[in-house]
């Protein structure tokens, strides 16, 4: 991997990494974050010497503080020019967080719940691969991101890259995300969807800029059909027979399911389960067996009349799908 | 010594009563609490509940929140440390047949899951 960053760091970090940026769009809501903490300390302070001038100042200082003057200029003056000001300076620095040169990468995320539709797209906003839970960028280059949701109002954010940005049902909002450096970075839902809304999350994972390229290249090309297991191929015919390619779609065979995660690659996948849990043997055969007791009410039902066999069987070809 | 004899003393009935000598693998430097986290980076926590585990508490498997108590693994094999140690490490070879997969892990590691599972 391109990082030493465990996906455990990059998730479960408390409390999350709000004032540590790592990407120019992160960078100026940071700057905007501590000078707004400097400001409001500033006329904390200020307000605190207030007080105890009327408490305990001398009757010329007091006598001064409640008059006409302070309450024009400190009541009225200064705070309509510091928030005039603050105004200004900071529609100036976010200016750059929507405006979209043409050369960044495009991606479409889509809020389901609770789980997120990852789409990389061309030039002309088409879809040139689908992926789930997990979303790729280059390093220093930045990444335009279209936020849509397919049912309630859910949240985007991961605090080292970017600002937060809600997915909102029947619109298409955006987002720039620009990481500059290597790694892996936790992303959660903001935005409270539902019962499972904290168990929401997902990876955004960085890569140099000829890793990356070489990783899109790969996913560009169709899975190969064999070279599997006999067990996975056992589990490709349950995966048909069973039902789970009414809802999952794994491209180049008969599952063209889209309700839920596109599995094309899901063997490749750091978690499982919308950046909740490792991506293993075990948790596959978990979550498949009984995903309700890991994440209640997500649309997947729990498979409990599935066989040992016949769940190992499943798990080993979600592995094959690299 | 005169002091440590009646530990001796009970040490010597404990190990008459015994049966032939205990060859099983000691736990050694086993640290339950690392065991706590093994459980869940491993991902066990996805089909069993464990003890200080909040979540997840999977259900495909049985609940092992009273596991130290069992005196069976998954109700065929002895609760000994040495069994559970290969147990949780590869359990198809021990009961062919279960769900339960191969879970990679150190020596180490077994060791301390198995510390956590027995208190």
């Amino acid at each position: 991997m391109s990082s030493p960053t465990s996906l455990a760091e990059a998730l479960s970090g408390w409390p999350p990494p709000v004032l540590d940026p790592a990407g120019p769009f992160s960078n100026s809501v940071t700057t905007l974050a501590w000078v707004l903490i400097g400001l409001m300390t500033l006329i904390f302070l200020g307000v605190c010497a207030a007080l105890w001038v009327a408490l305990y100042g001398s009757d010329a200082l007091r006598a001064r503080l409640g008059g006409e003057r302070v309450v024009r200029w400190f009541g009225l003056i200064l705070p309509a020019g510091v928030l005039l000001l603050l105004l200004a300076w900071g529609l100036t620095l976010v200016r750059g967080l929507d405006t979209i040169h043409g050369d960044e990468l495009r991606m479409r995320v889509s809020g389901n719940l609770y789980w997120w539709r990852v789409s990389y797209l061309d030039a002309a906003g088409r879809e040139i691969h689908a992926d789930a839970n997990e979303l790729h960028i280059p390093v220093g280059r930045p990444v335009v991101v279209d936020m849509v949701s397919e049912d309630v109002i859910h949240s985007f954010w991961v605090p080292k890259l970017g600002g937060k940005m809600d997915m909102i049902p029947g619109r298409t909002n955006r987002l720039k995300l620009q990481a500059d450096k290597a790694g892996r970075y936790g992303g959660q839902c903001a935005e409270f969807c539902g019962g499972a809304h904290a168990l929401m999350g997902f990876v955004v994972v960085a890569h140099e800029a000829a890793d990356w390229q070489r990783w899109m290249n790969a996913r560009l090309k169709p899975a190969p059909a064999t070279d599997i297991s006999v067990e996975a191929l056992r589990g490709r015919q349950l995966f048909n027979e069973v039902g789970c390619a009414a809802c999952h779609r794994v491209a180049g065979t008969d599952a063209q399911g889209i309700a839920g995660p596109d599995l094309t690659h899901v063997g490749s996948r750091l978690s499982l389960g919308a950046g909740i849990l490792p991506n293993t043997r075990a948790t596959l055969i978990g979550w498949i067996g009984d995903s309700q007791s890991i994440k209640p009410n997500n649309r997947m039902p729990a498979y409990r009349s599935l066989k040992a066999e016949e769940l190992n069987a499943l798990a080993s070809y979600m592995e094959s799908l690299k | 010594m005169a002091r440590r004899a009646p530990a001796l003393c009970v040490a010597l009935l404990l190990t008459a009563c015994d049966g032939p000598p205990d060859r099983r693998p000691t736990l050694g430097d086993a640290d339950a609490a690392r065991g706590r986290q093994l459980v869940v980076d491993k991902g066990c926590v996805a089909c069993h509940a464990l003890p200080d585990v909040k979540w997840p508490r999977g259900r495909l498997g049985p609940s092992l929140e009273q596991f130290g108590r069992q005196s069976l693994i998954a109700g065929r094999l002895p609760n000994q440390p040495g069994v559970l140690m290969q147990f949780v490490r590869d359990a198809p070879s021990q009961i062919p047949g279960t769900a339960m997969p191969a879970i990679p892990m150190t020596d180490q590691e077994a060791r301390d899951v198995v510390a956590y599972l027995s208190r």
